[in-house]
């Protein structure tokens, strides 16, 4: 007669079970029995979103304190300081929208906005200018390339950037486009105004702010595509960027986030090529937002990487 | 403590309710600059945890205080006694006039420079909020003592011929006795012995003061507006070097419609 020997089961393979409470008030949410040990947190998300259709996986913040950081989607199951039955606490984010929506949104603002102030359309000015055009060929220069500028962002965000967040808060996307399309009426209504002074130096000053404006768009595409290039498609990996053979990469050795240095010069280049105050305002608004990101940014990969190289500032070499 | 007071403390007009308004978002903006996507987003994820985390912030706030340094408490009990002090004598000096000379005419120019002294002084606030021995947030504070010191320096100091109004004193009225109340509420509170009267008082008057101080600069900036339009004060026309414009009557049509949003936001973090 066989025997079976007692198999022994080891915290490998004993299925797990999660509960689910609210962070804030305690409540059950959510019992989860048989869970695989090395299930994600992805799948878990999915699993509570089928007793809790309203919360999809998006806004779900699963973590293992109440007031604790959230857990990533790809943390294993097993693999979390967690018994065989593991609590979470759950918040909801509240509603989300994908990164790609809303920078679709935020960039086809301006850069329609834009032309309806370049074409003077009517109710904007006097309606004698109705569909004038500028005698200025500073005017026409400054619409390219604020065009130029917003069609290369679109087409960045559908074919360049790799997001590590699928979503965002819905409400930053009200926030945002308040931000841009604000900004960008306000500063195309001056420099598509019949009453526009040209720049103070003439075309020597356009054509230096020219130059800024156009390796600045080049310096920021490069990096763009450098970080791209980081990070396989489909991956959440972070590595340190470094720089590359194109010369613009070089920025690198000097700064964390080298894009946001090139994408501050492009906009001094535009408020010199238009001297015009609303965009030296938007310039400086945009250079002390992407200074807290790029401090933000610069902390993290000090934080993660032991051997990140020293010399490197957040986003001005050697300054900020 | 916290935010919370802060908002209790809104009383006299819009100006002070404003800085009532909901617990301050780490940044202004969502990160969506290309190229930070691979970072930003846990911050902004962060940046999520609004009215939950003021529990803890709040609780924050309150242990902050107690590790709070000699020198600074030292430094912010001289503050708020003088600031207390300060609005005393101003409330005093009005009464006094009103007796003297049974109208408010004239009223304003005989308290404006211990109104410009004490109300600029406050500026201070925001520093201390940015040094981190006050617990309210540099926003809340920033909006609070700017849209005081706009209407002492802007409207009521730059715009002589509404000095005369009776929304002025509306509005002085409120601002002394709120002010009077946060400042002793502050100043016994570091001492440790609040009495009754004075939190009591704080979470209260606001009712009453609120309304008034809006009403009074409400009025004032309505007044004032024919001759902002007039002289054209304070505005940059076209053309000019810089291409930029501004008309200070539109900016201040836009700051009175401002009013209500901002109305909103205090009175619903008060209630």
């Amino acid at each position: 007669m066989k025997v079976q020997s007692p198999r022994h089961w080891t915290s490998r393979e004993f299925p797990h079970q999660v509960e689910i409470l609210d962070a804030k008030t305690r409540e059950k949410l959510c019992f989860l029995d048989k869970v695989e040990p090395q299930a994600t947190i992805a799948e878990i998300k999915n699993l509570f979103t089928k007793t809790h259709p309203q919360w999809y996986p998006a806004r779900q913040s699963l973590r293992l304190d109440p007031k604790g950081k959230s857990l990533k989607d790809e943390d294993v199951l097993q693999k979390l300081p967690v018994g065989t039955t593991a609590t979470l606490y759950f918040r909801d984010l509240g509603a989300q929208i994908s990164w790609v929506t809303v920078f679709l949104t935020e960039y086809a603002g301006p850069l329609f906005i834009y032309l309806l102030f370049y074409f003077r359309v009517p109710f904007i000015y006097g309606h004698k200018y109705d569909f004038t055009s500028s005698r200025h060929t500073v005017v026409h220069l400054a619409c390219i390339c604020h065009s130029f500028h917003y069609i290369k962002r679109l087409l960045e965000t559908l074919f360049v950037h790799r997001f590590s967040h699928g979503t965002m808060p819905l409400r930053n996307i009200f926030k945002n486009c308040t931000y841009y399309w604000g900004f960008a009426a306000w500063m195309a209504y001056y420099i598509n105004h019949p009453l526009y002074t040209p720049p103070t130096y003439g075309a020597q000053q356009v054509k230096l702010a020219l130059a800024i404006f156009v390796i600045c768009q080049l310096g920021n595409f490069s990096i763009h595509m450098a970080l791209r290039d980081l990070r396989p498609a489909g991956s959440k990996t972070r590595k340190i960027p470094y720089p590359t053979k194109n010369p613009f990469t070089w920025l690198f050795l000097l700064v964390s986030c080298p894009n946001y240095t090139y994408e501050v010069g492009s906009w001094i280049g535009f408020a010199i090529m238009t001297q015009c105050l609303p965009v030296a305002l938007f310039s400086l608004v945009g250079f002390t937002q992407m200074t807290i990101w790029a401090k933000g940014k610069h902390r993290s990969y000090l934080k993660e990487f032991r051997d990140y190289p020293p010399l490197r500032m957040p986003i001005i070499p050697f300054l900020l | 403590m916290g935010r919370l007071t802060e908002a209790a403390a809104a009383g006299g007009g819009a100006s002070a309710a404003r800085s009532a308004g909901p617990p301050p978002a780490p940044l202004p903006l969502s990160s969506t600059s290309p190229g930070c996507a691979a970072a930003m987003a846990s911050s902004e994820e962060d940046g999520t945890n609004g009215g939950a985390s003021e529990a803890s912030e709040e609780r924050e706030a309150v242990g902050k205080r107690r590790r709070l340094g000699l020198l600074a408490t030292i430094w912010l009990t001289f503050y708020n006694i003088a600031m207390t002090a300060g609005w005393l004598v101003l409330a005093i000096a009005m009464v006094r006039f009103y007796m003297e000379k049974g109208t408010h005419k004239g009223l304003y120019k005989s308290i404006q420079k211990t109104l410009k002294f004490f109300q600029t002084f406050a500026l201070l606030e925001i520093v201390h909020c940015l040094i981190g021995i006050v617990p309210t947030s540099v926003l809340v504070a920033g909006v609070q003592v700017s849209s005081r010191i706009f209407m002492v320096w802007l409207v009521t100091h730059s715009i002589k011929p509404i000095q005369n109004e009776e929304s002025v004193v509306l509005f002085l009225v409120a601002w002394t006795v709120t002010e009077i109340t946060r400042y002793s509420f502050y100043t016994f509170s570091l001492l440790d012995h609040l009495p009754y009267f004075i939190k009591w008082a704080r979470y209260n008057f606001f009712i009453i003061l609120y309304p008034v101080g809006v009403a009074g600069e409400l009025l004032t900036i309505y007044a004032a507006l024919p001759y902002v339009k007039k002289t054209g004060m304070f505005s940059i026309r076209l053309p000019n070097k810089y291409n930029v414009s501004f008309d200070y009557y539109y900016f201040l049509l836009i700051t009175m419609a401002s009013y209500i949003p901002c109305e909103y936001v205090s009175v619903s973090t008060l209630m």
